[in-house]
């Protein structure tokens, strides 16, 4: 599938912003990304990289935290937001799911995913998709009358994504799902978001630690390191990039799995940029 | 007995208003974390309202009270937007003496505007004791118990229900949150300050028409304290259950023991029941357990 990036225009096109936090820490030092309408795009790199600021930077909770895009554009459809509170982002259509899953633990489980219809009118409509969000996170259901600090990290996790589809998103930002979730559960949790991606046309951007699962599910895909984009593409070209499967996949040349009997000693990480 | 009971059900009656106010207190503080120190204030200056309103225009009841009622919801909303936003993200201390200071400026303004004399309340109830079972029970207390809990009760269902009342426990609880699934959290704020404004309109009419209107009323706060340390900061039935509460029992402690010592058990009692709590229940009785998985 051709991820359509740099063709058309985009649903979402992040245009070399900068972002400062408490007015002097330079953490994003000019990124730069598209999201394709009902595409999934993948951003990847190691902790502190700026991935999460870089979402945070689109759906306006960068200011909670006192920082600023200071330089460069976040376009919608064409249209700037960056100026924008999250109230007004989240009703233009984006929704973020916060690192951590941020469910509201005193809340049930139903409560929870009404916070998230907040931006909606009340009604019929809302109760449908309420439903429909019990259809997808079957899970779910049986503990719709439990506070939400209650159920296990995985149906929390499931839990963020469905409030944050009560919003009726067109573009879902997903920081680090699969954290400290059993692969089994990261792959229940991948599989419903790409569903989602099917079925209700909502695009995705994931950042994500783990390369591996986040490449199988994404048509294009971003590398961050220190604050910069060092390198994109097609997820297949991605992975097939030498030093991704080195540093990301930890995979050697020849595909199979590393192990630290053979290394003898640590090579230097590759810097990108100096 | 009787003499018991006398006292325990006039106490929880008056325990309902110290709830109301509590309330107010335990909201703002529940959605803001802002320890608000003149929330006796807003109920002394709901009660002169209703007194100027009531004793001074001589506005018939249906249109004084919900003109009281515009006022102390506006208030709140403009108190909200004009002293605590610019102290959003301050020092906890920074806030607590600007409340503190709003509490001088509100009790000052009022004395200033209408006059420091005590004044009346006139409400239409009867004056006579209603006698049930050898209990005296006045009418003021009876309705003023009435309406606090009426209040009580459609705010509970605000509260649990309500869309609105969900967003404000999500804010509540996790304000970050929020704000990522498009709650207005600054109205949220405004909100709750609209709220804790009616009930201390609600609460300043009560008191006002029992113990007349003047400066003294704002020390019906005091009481608020010990309600909300009791029954837990950031727990509404908490604040309920604590007026109740402190109302029972510092009532029937006065009935046995005033005569002994003199007067001045209302007083006392319930910050001695205020340090118990802290130092065997600091959270009070339903005070937020941080729920934690392992």
């Amino acid at each position: 599938m051709s991820a359509g990036n740099g063709t058309g225009r985009p649903l979402l096109a992040v245009n070399n912003i900068e972002v400062i936090y408490d007015h002097v820490i330079l953490v994003l030092k000019g990124v730069s990304l598209r999201v394709p309408e009902g595409g999934i795009v993948a951003l990847l790199g190691a902790n502190g990289a700026g991935k999460s600021t870089t979402l945070k930077a689109i759906s306006g909770l960068l200011r909670t935290e006192r920082g600023d895009v200071t330089k460069g554009t976040v376009e919608w459809r064409g249209a700037p937001i960056h100026r924008e509170g999250a109230a007004d982002v989240v009703r233009h259509g984006i929704v973020q799911v916060m690192e951590g899953r941020h469910v509201f633990e005193h809340l049930t489980v139903d409560e929870n995913l009404l916070t998230g219809a907040y931006t909606r009118p009340g009604g019929d409509a809302l109760r449908r998709d309420l439903d429909l969000v019990y259809t997808y996170f079957p899970r779910l259901t049986q503990r719709r009358h439990v506070r939400a600090g209650y159920i296990s990290g995985g149906e929390q996790q499931m839990l963020a994504i469905g409030r944050a589809l009560m919003a009726r998103p067109r573009l879902m930002l997903l920081d680090e799902p699969s954290m400290g979730l059993a692969p089994m559960l990261v792959a229940e949790i991948f599989d419903i978001v790409a569903r989602l991606n099917r079925e209700e046309n909502v695009a995705v951007l994931l950042a994500e630690q783990n390369a591996t699962i986040a490449l199988k599910y994404a048509q294009y895909g971003y590398v961050m390191e220190s604050g910069r984009v060092v390198l994109d593409g097609d997820a297949r070209t991605i992975s097939d990039n030498e030093d991704i499967k080195e540093f990301y996949l930890g995979l050697t040349g020849v595909g199979q799995r590393k192990s630290y009997r053979d290394v003898k000693h640590y090579r230097r990480r590759k810097r990108w940029l100096s | 007995m009787a003499f018991f009971f006398d006292l325990f059900v006039n106490g929880l009656m008056i325990g309902m208003m110290y709830a109301l106010v509590a309330l107010g207190f335990v909201l703002i503080y529940k959605a803001t974390s802002v320890v608000n120190f003149a929330q006796g204030e807003l109920v002394m200056f709901g009660g002169y309202v209703a007194a100027a309103l009531i004793t001074l225009y001589h506005l018939p009841l249906a249109i004084a009270i919900p003109v009281l009622l515009g006022t102390m919801v506006l208030l709140g909303f403009v108190l909200e937007r004009v002293v605590l936003r610019p102290l959003v993200g301050q020092q906890v201390i920074s806030v607590v003496m600007v409340t503190i200071g709003l509490a001088s400026v509100l009790q000052g303004s009022a004395a200033l505007v209408w006059g420091a004399q005590t004044k009346n309340i006139q409400l239409p109830i009867r004056l006579e004791p209603y006698i049930i079972w050898e209990i005296y029970i006045s009418p003021v207390n009876i309705v003023a118990a009435l309406v606090s809990a009426g209040f009580l009760v459609a705010f509970a269902w605000f509260f649990r229900k309500s869309r609105m009342g969900i967003a404000m426990r999500a804010v509540a609880n996790d304000q970050q949150a929020a704000m990522g699934v498009g709650i207005n959290v600054r109205f949220v704020f405004a909100v709750s300050w609209a709220i804790a404004g009616l009930a201390a309109a609600l609460g300043g009419v009560l008191w006002g028409s029992m113990l007349g209107v003047d400066t003294q009323l704002a020390l019906v706060g005091l009481k608020v304290f010990p309600a909300v340390i009791l029954g837990g900061l950031d727990s509404v039935p908490g604040a309920i259950v604590g007026g109740l509460m402190i109302g029972g029992i510092e009532s029937v402690a006065a009935g046995y023991v005033d005569p002994y010592v003199g007067g001045g058990t209302k007083d006392f009692l319930p910050y001695v029941l205020m340090i118990l709590a802290l130092m065997i229940r600091p959270y009070g009785f339903f005070g937020r357990e941080i729920i934690e998985r392992v």
